[in-house]
């Protein structure tokens, strides 16, 4: 049996990207944590605010290497896998690419040399400068790619000419219809994930009792900011919704396991859709919730799967399950972030044991949360590489199977190494914790008296 | 033909040419560290090597995305036409970098440095190969019917690409062990000297025979050098090239410190200018130009405008990061 290239294209692309966005979805929060953190510290004077700076520059640094390359990896991807799609496209994705390039890649790759290596050589407000020029950067080049994946989903200001998508107004190709939704809901994801992560290592930190101040400090700020962010997130989630039922109806009709759109449609808590039969087996649901939700009426209606032909429907059960994974996390994080809230509240926020252990074992949720978003929208917009307009089967390049089979091959054990050794390396990191000396009085006031404790939280905050 | 469509792709050929001249001086010492890497003595001396370009790789890095991105905005049809047919190097290209550039930071963090000091140094070489292969299999010519590439996946693999292939890492290590000549003191510094003469002697064999390779079997390369009135203009290149490959190896011998490592950059312009002579305006030879495989007007406008107003801002902050972290890098001195 010879290979199939547009399957093995696909794979060898979503397993090169979904690798690249873990780290993206981390160093574009991590970088803002520590312009905040170096602000902090020139505004207030405080050690511990440079100490926990210094730290997590550490860890920075390690995930911003591997975002790096498994980002130069996907730029030629273009290229060696989807040569097609580049030459149709490349008249109207190829300047945002550029502009990202011009206007972030460099900003961020120049001034991190500053950031790492910087600490000795440079005054602090240039020190800190240079990580808010990082952070700068790095939410640019969101803004960019996250422009040209915009516009594959939903395609404006251009026309065909010869063959090839050319430009007629570049306002509405980079403000495309989705793009702004996309954008935010990305960057606070982006945001979230960090806060997540920031907070299951200060969590971490109190459950071990050391570095206490600085796991205080990053408890406090994490809750400080999940308990905006998570619920903002549902609202430009839902918005997000909105606007692809506009545009893209068939995804949504995917997402929610739709099928018949002459009827109001359920909101299906679980169910198994099945492709051949049209239908979802074992479905649990809310009547008439998706109705709700997405035409704000109880007997709503919007297209259904069945409204277009087996080729041109998503697959149905990715989209729908990830879609549901994505759910799921995002309720857990706004559920965490307000009972933590709560807590810091009633002052109990760093004796909760059970609820410190909890937090330090969900640092990932962010990550996957963004994983399964991302398989939404890519294999919602399947079978199109550019919606409407060109189909994922005549973007690829000519090259056989086997040659795209063996390089798949390759990634899966370079990046099998690479990521193992970077998991590790950064998880030693956080073990050895931040340079601190250990004051007494710190550790003093955890395992001992709760009053004192909160006391304390409330003083140094 | 339009003004605009006339002129328009020359530029664009210009500074993607330019881009890619920076990528090769400013990585091509950085992947030069890499190649050197297994001829020191010990971590130490190799974590005195690192330290001079830890500061500056993610930037020279950033050309080569220039590159590729540059082509994909200026010429689409080129690079949709150039990546199929040198996959198989340009993907091995990508992962060494990939382990060489993590090698940075995972070495100071690991317990014992060896096994990514071998990541990087094979990291480097691989890539370095690779890059060579790339020039090689463009240079000897592409096949391609359609605008798309119509040959198989083994194309570029021949005794000539593996010729610049090996012609590119000792271009890469003459580079590398003249910066490093220049930016760190000791040991170190005496052996870079020491091996740049070896490196010199390489580059210039292989420049001698990639030279005679490409007039033989290439006519239209022949055609270009040789016949006149163009040899009466192409002439002085190779005799500028003895001329500085000379002077370079004086400075060595006497210990200069700067002047070795601009001669070597400028050996190596020299050689990129001669691939300029031989191919232009072929994009993808011996098929497609530069004029063939443009981006409509519109899309070479809008991206020359932020161009020229970014570029030179880039180039700005660049030498300013270059100038804070200059001086040499002594042995024993921390990494972060
Ligand atoms: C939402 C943000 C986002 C998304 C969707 C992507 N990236 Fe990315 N990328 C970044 C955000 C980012 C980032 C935050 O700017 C980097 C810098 C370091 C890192 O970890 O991620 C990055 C690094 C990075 C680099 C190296 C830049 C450097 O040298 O500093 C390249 C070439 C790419 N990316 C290319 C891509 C391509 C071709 C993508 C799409 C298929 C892509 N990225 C998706
Ligand atoms: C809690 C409620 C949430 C809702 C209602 C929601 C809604 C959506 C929708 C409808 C899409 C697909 C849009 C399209 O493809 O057109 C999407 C994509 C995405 N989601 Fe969510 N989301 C939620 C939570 C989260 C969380 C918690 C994260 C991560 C921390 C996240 C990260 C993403 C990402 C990265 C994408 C892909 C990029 C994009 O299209 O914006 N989402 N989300
Ligand atoms: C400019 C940005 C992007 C472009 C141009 C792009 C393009 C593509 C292409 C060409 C494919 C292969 C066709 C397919 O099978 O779907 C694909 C698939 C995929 N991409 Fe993207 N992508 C972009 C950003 C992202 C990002 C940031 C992610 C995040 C992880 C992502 C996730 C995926 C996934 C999961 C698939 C596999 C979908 C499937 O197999 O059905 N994409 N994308």
């Amino acid at each position: 049996m010879d290979a199939d290239p547009v399957l093995l294209a696909r794979l060898q692309f979503a397993f090169t990207v979904v690798f690249h966005i873990i780290f993206p979805s981390f160093t574009i929060g991590l970088s803002a944590w520590l312009a905040t953190l170096g602000g902090l510290w020139l505004a207030t004077g405080e050690e511990r605010y440079q100490h926990l700076m210094r730290f997590w520059t550490r860890i920075f640094a390690v995930s911003f290497a591997m975002g790096v390359v498994s980002g130069i990896v996907l730029s030629y991807q273009f290229g060696t896998n989807w040569s097609r799609f580049s030459a149709f496209t490349g008249d109207v994705l190829g300047p945002l690419l550029g502009y990202e390039v011009l206007a972030a890649f460099f900003l961020e790759a120049t001034f991190l040399g500053i950031l790492l290596f910087g600490f000795n050589k440079v005054p602090p407000w240039l020190y800190t400068l240079s990580a808010g020029i990082v952070a700068f950067g790095t939410m640019s080049s969101a803004f960019w790619i996250l422009s040209a994946n915009s516009w594959m989903q939903t395609p404006a200001g251009y026309a065909v000419k010869n063959g090839v998508a050319v430009p007629v107004d570049w306002l509405k190709i980079i403000f495309n219809p989705s793009f702004p939704y996309r954008f935010a809901h990305m960057l606070n994801a982006a945001y979230l994930t960090t806060a997540f992560v920031v907070l299951g290592v200060g969590a971490r930190f109190l459950l071990e009792g050391r570095s206490l101040r600085e796991g205080r400090t990053m408890l406090r700020m994490g809750i400080g900011l999940a308990v905006v962010l998570a619920p903002l997130q549902l609202f430009i989630g839902d918005q997000h919704g909105l606007n692809t039922l506009e545009h893209q109806p068939i995804k949504v009709a995917a997402m929610e396991g739709h099928w018949d759109g002459s009827k109001p449609a359920d909101f299906h808590l679980f169910a198994w859709p099945d492709e051949k039969a049209g239908k979802n087996d074992f479905a649990i649901s809310i009547p008439h919730g998706s109705s709700l939700v997405l035409t704000h009426s109880w007997d709503g209606k919007f297209p259904g799967l069945l409204s277009v032909p087996p080729d041109q429907r998503p697959p149905v059960v990715t989209v729908f399950f990830a879609f549901r994974i994505m759910l799921v996390l995002g309720f857990y994080m706004i559920g965490a972030a307000l009972y933590g809230a709560f807590l810091w509240w009633r002052g109990t926020l760093f004796e909760t044991r059970w609820f410190l252990r909890v937090v330090a074992n969900s640092w990932w949720v962010g990550f996957v949360a963004v994983i399964s978003g991302w398989v939404v929208t890519e294999s919602g917009r399947q079978p199109w590489l550019v919606y409407g307009v060109m189909r994922t089967a005549d973007g690829i390049s000519p090259v056989p199977g086997a040659t795209v089979l063996g390089t798949l091959g390759l990634f899966i054990v370079a990046y099998g190494i690479v990521f193992s050794f970077g998991i590790y390396y950064m998880n030693r990191l956080i073990k050895h914790g931040p340079d601190t000396p250990e004051p007494d009085e710190q550790s003093d006031n955890f395992s001992g008296n709760p009053i004192s404790a909160a006391r304390s939280a409330g003083h140094d905050i | 033909m339009e003004p605009m469509e006339m002129y328009l792709p020359l530029i664009w050929a210009a500074l993607i040419g330019v881009a890619v001249a920076l990528y090769i001086i400013l990585d091509g010492f950085d992947l030069g560290i890499g190649i050197l890497f297994p001829f020191a003595k010990n971590e130490t001396e190799r974590d005195q090597m690192m330290r001079t370009v830890a500061p500056f790789w993610d930037g020279n890095e950033t050309w080569l995305i220039l590159g590729g991105v540059g082509l994909f905005v200026a010429f689409p049809r080129a690079y949709a036409a150039i990546m199929p047919a040198l996959y198989l190097p340009v993907i091995v290209m990508l992962v060494s970098l990939v382990f060489r550039g993590v090698a940075f930071e995972f070495r100071t963090v690991s317990h014992s440095k060896t096994g990514w000091s071998f990541a990087f140094a094979l990291g480097s070489t691989l890539a370095t190969f690779s890059q060579g292969l790339v020039l090689g299999g463009l240079v000897q010519g592409v096949k391609i019917v359609g605008g798309q590439y119509a040959g198989g996946p083994f194309d570029w693999l021949t005794p000539f690409s593996v010729l610049c292939g090996v012609a590119l890492i000792a271009g890469y290590a003459l580079l590398g062990s003249t910066w490093l000549h220049m930016k760190t003191d000791g040991d170190v510094a005496a052996r870079a000297q020491r091996q740049a003469k070896y490196w010199l002697i390489a580059v210039l064999l292989f420049m001698a025979a990639v030279s005679l390779y490409t007039p033989l079997n290439e006519p239209r390369i022949a055609q270009r050098w040789f016949s006149l009135p163009n040899f009466y203009f192409l002439w002085p290149v190779p005799t500028v090239t003895a001329l500085v490959a000379f002077a370079c190896w004086h400075w060595i011998e006497r210990g200069r410190e700067v002047p070795p490592f601009l001669a070597a950059i400028a050996l190596f312009l020299l050689g990129y200018v001669g691939l300029v002579i031989s191919n232009f305006p072929y994009l993808v030879p011996p098929s497609l130009t530069i004029w063939d495989t443009a981006a409509s007007p519109g899309s070479q406008v809008f991206m020359l405008i932020g161009t020229l107003f970014l570029l030179p801002m880039v180039l700005g902050y660049v030498i300013f990061v270059y100038w804070l972290f200059r001086g040499k890098v002594h042995a024993g001195e921390s990494y972060h």
